[in-house]
């Protein structure tokens, strides 16, 4: 499934919403996360998920074509972790 | 940051109600939690790409007995953040 996609279903089932509107919708939410995540937030959504970011520290990394060694900067990550419901119910299906 | 402010953003930038707002935010994400469900990827450009995964059975221990255990196979939701994510959280928490 891709963003277009969700956006039809989105505005098929919603008769009161319009195609332009859902695709704002969709955009809108996951930008907020996006938002909340460089701001260092942890975005909860209760049986879905959560979103956090991660401390990466610096370390010597080495070019795998070359073997040259590089240095990598310390970083931070977004990550997800699925929630109880989501883990279960994807693992259940045959 | 939870369901209930993503709504709140989505009734400030789009101008459903509040009602509406919080309708739509759990309609989007049951969505994409009944297509990851259903075994299928969710794409979501700029984001990032929700896969579901099968990982094989594998041998673990009990870290609190240290009995060796057979983990059965099974199946996963694994988050790749898009290049986009990553520079948005990288550039505005340093």
């Amino acid at each position: 499934m891709t963003k277009s996609k969700l956006v039809e279903i989105i505005a098929n089932h919603q008769d009161q919403i319009t195609r332009r509107e859902a695709e704002v919708v969709v955009s809108t939410i996951f930008s907020a996360i996006g938002d909340a995540l460089s701001r260092g937030e942890r975005v909860e959504l209760r049986g879905f998920g959560s979103f956090y970011t991660k401390q990466r520290n610096a370390r010597v990394g080495r070019n795998p074509k070359t073997g040259d060694t590089v240095q990598v900067p310390a970083k931070i990550v977004p990550q997800f972790k699925p929630g109880k419901e989501l883990r279960e119910r994807v693992d259940n299906i045959t | 940051m939870t369901k209930a402010e993503i709504a709140k953003v989505v009734h400030e930038r789009v101008g459903l109600s509040k009602k509406e707002s919080g309708q739509i935010v759990d309609v989007v994400l049951d969505v994409v939690h009944k297509a990851l469900e259903q075994g299928e990827d969710v794409k979501l450009s700029g984001f990032g790409h929700f896969m579901v995964r099968n990982k094989r059975p594998r041998r673990g221990r009990n870290p609190k007995t240290g009995d060796e255990i057979t983990i059965s196979s099974r199946r996963i939701v694994t988050f790749r953040a898009s290049q986009l994510l990553k520079n948005q959280v990288l550039g505005e928490n340093q």
